[in-house]
């Protein structure tokens, strides 16, 4: 009979622990220090995040759904979803590819020039767009030499959707670069260096090898990148001449609504180009749930 | 295979890693390279391996100059220091890599790699870890894959760098002894790379100490612990 076992017996009985006795994790800070910074945190969260979330899908529907989905029919306005669309379509593959070349040569390699590929890189981070799309504007405008070639050519770059290509993939370019590099340098050379000892080729390393290590960096390399096209106006503003149908991307034609005093026309394609982050904020915490296990055993922090 | 190391250095930049350095290595030898760190052993391995390319001299296999043959073409059972097994992939996948890497008219069906990486997983005494992760297994188990990983590919020679550095005292001695029968079973002409004279002395058919880029002394263990022919080899095989 294991109660009458006397040990089990004394410990059973024993009192609890005094509550003065628990220990403190040294790293755990008093409970009102706790709620205070959890608190400040949420606040700013909601004030900053969830605020104009909300205030953007409510002066959508100010009208009821009805006006807001008719507002969105319109022929400006599907054309700006559509060549928002485009322009990422175009410049997320591209700037992917740049940056895994980038991060490539930056991480696996030792050359002249490096850290001035390295200021690159980070140059469209410090060069504020609209400068940006001026000097696209300056390279390719009707004016200069090389534009009214292409002009006459019947290719213009400014003022059509070439030049808010290359105004996006400027802006975006350090984003899947930057995402790559940590982790390239982190993993080092070893392991490719393996894969081309046992025979492989450079490029079937580079598939079988370099690409599964970094993919996770690549996913939010990429969607940053995406989210960033999709968004940018700046850049776009300058280069594109604004032309509505045409070159009015989504967040131009929200610009041109807004001032028009358009309200449910505005915040209803806001609410697309918000509606189009969050999605692409559900897929990549999705991806994560789904290879929870993957992402520990690679990331291992 | 017989291995001649004519007149090589290399220099990184400004730094000279290897000062001219001469050794022919018999076929089916074990050898170790022997030396403090930084005197320029990962190098010399690297530049047998075709992972580095000689700033000057000449490499033989077989007589035959082999300088510029790429890294895939020299077919090195290439061990790396803390093994760069594939961290993605299982340890059935890291094995098998070598072999479907081959093209097409060289690689063996599916069934045959399948028996192949059996074979190998039976030879390192790993039988059925062949679905685990890299990260799922200790030290002495992942330097024992990248042996069969190496060993895949149906090397002609077996370069390893530091392959007992990260084990701990006990695994070590083991794996000494694993390293010693895989070498006798396959008969490889092998080069392993190590700061400990314990283990080179314990291991190895010829030990080539090295310091600062250069080759001190070359000889079985027996002749260099008793005729030490530098200050450098005596101080060091005393330690
Ligand atoms: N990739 C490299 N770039 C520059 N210097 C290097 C490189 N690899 C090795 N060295 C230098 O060459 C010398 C020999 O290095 P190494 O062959 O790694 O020595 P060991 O393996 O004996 O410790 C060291 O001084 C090291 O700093
Ligand atoms: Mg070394």
């Amino acid at each position: 009979m294991i109660s009458a076992d006397p040990v089990f017996t004394r410990h059973e009985n024993r009192p609890p622990p005094p509550r003065t006795r628990t220990c403190i994790s040294p790293t755990t800070e008093p409970a009102w220090v706790r709620r205070t910074l959890i608190g400040i945190v949420l606040t700013l969260l909601s004030l900053l995040l969830f605020a104009p979330l909300w205030a953007v899908f409510a002066e959508a529907l100010g009208d009821g759904i009805a006006a807001a989905l008719a507002s969105l029919g319109n022929r400006d306005a599907l054309s700006a979803i559509r060549l928002t669309l485009t322009v990422a379509a175009i410049t997320v593959p591209l700037n992917a590819a740049f940056g895994i070349a980038a991060a490539w040569a930056v991480t696996k390699f030792d050359f002249a020039g490096k850290s001035l590929l390295l200021t690159l890189i980070d140059l469209p981070f410090s060069v504020s767009p609209v400068v940006a799309g001026l000097c696209i504007v300056l390279l390719f405008g009707a004016n200069t030499t090389l534009g009214g070639w292409l002009v006459a050519s019947g290719y213009p770059v400014v003022f059509a959707l070439p030049g808010i290509v290359l105004a996006t993939l400027f802006i975006t370019f350090p984003f899947v670069a930057r995402e790559l590099m940590p982790v390239m340098i982190e993993q080092g050379r070893a392991e490719e260096e393996a894969a081309l000892t046992l025979g492989a080729s450079g490029w079937r390393t580079f598939l079988t090898v370099t690409l599964p290590n970094i993919r996770w960096a690549l996913v939010y390399g990429v969607l940053l990148c995406n989210a960033r096209a999709m968004g940018e106006f700046g850049a776009v503003a300058v280069v594109s001449g604004k032309i509505r149908g045409q070159t009015a991307t989504m967040p131009i034609t929200i610009e041109m609504l807004y001032n028009e005093y358009l309200s449910v026309a505005a915040f209803t394609l806001a609410a697309v180009l918000a509606l189009l982050a969050l999605l692409i904020l559900a897929i990549k915490t999705a991806l994560e749930l789904r290879h929870a296990d993957a992402l520990s055993a690679i990331r291992k922090h | 295979m017989h291995i001649e190391i004519d007149a090589i250095a290399k220099e990184f930049g400004a730094t000279r890693a290897l000062h001219p350095v001469s050794l022919s290595i018999p076929e089916g030898a074990l050898v170790a390279l022997l030396g403090p760190s930084g005197s320029g052993k990962t190098t010399l391995l690297r530049l047998l391996g075709g992972l580095e390319f000689p700033t000057s001299g000449r490499v033989l296999f077989d007589g035959r100059d082999s300088t510029g043959m790429s890294v895939q073409e020299r077919r090195a059972g290439f061990v790396f220091q803390s093994y760069a097994l594939f961290r993605h992939m299982t340890v059935f996948e890291n094995i098998a890599y070598g072999l479907r890497a081959r093209p097409r008219a060289l690689r063996p069906n599916r069934a045959e790699i399948a028996r192949r990486v059996d074979r190998l997983l039976a030879l390192i005494q790993l039988p059925g870890i062949g679905s685990r992760y890299p990260s799922q297994l200790s030290g002495g188990q992942r330097q024992r894959v990248a042996l069969a990983r190496a060993l895949a590919i149906e090397p002609r020679m077996m370069l390893l760098d530091e392959p007992f550095g990260a084990l701990d005292a006990k695994a070590r001695k083991e794996l000494r002894q694993g390293l010693r029968d895989i070498h006798d079973q396959t008969g490889l002409t092998t080069i392993f790379v190590t700061h400990d004279q314990e283990e080179a002395m314990a291991l190895a058919d010829l030990v080539v100490v090295m310091s600062m880029g250069r080759i001190e002394q070359i000889g079985r263990p027996a002749d260099i612990r008793l005729r030490p022919a530098t200050d450098f080899v005596r101080r060091f095989v005393e330690a």
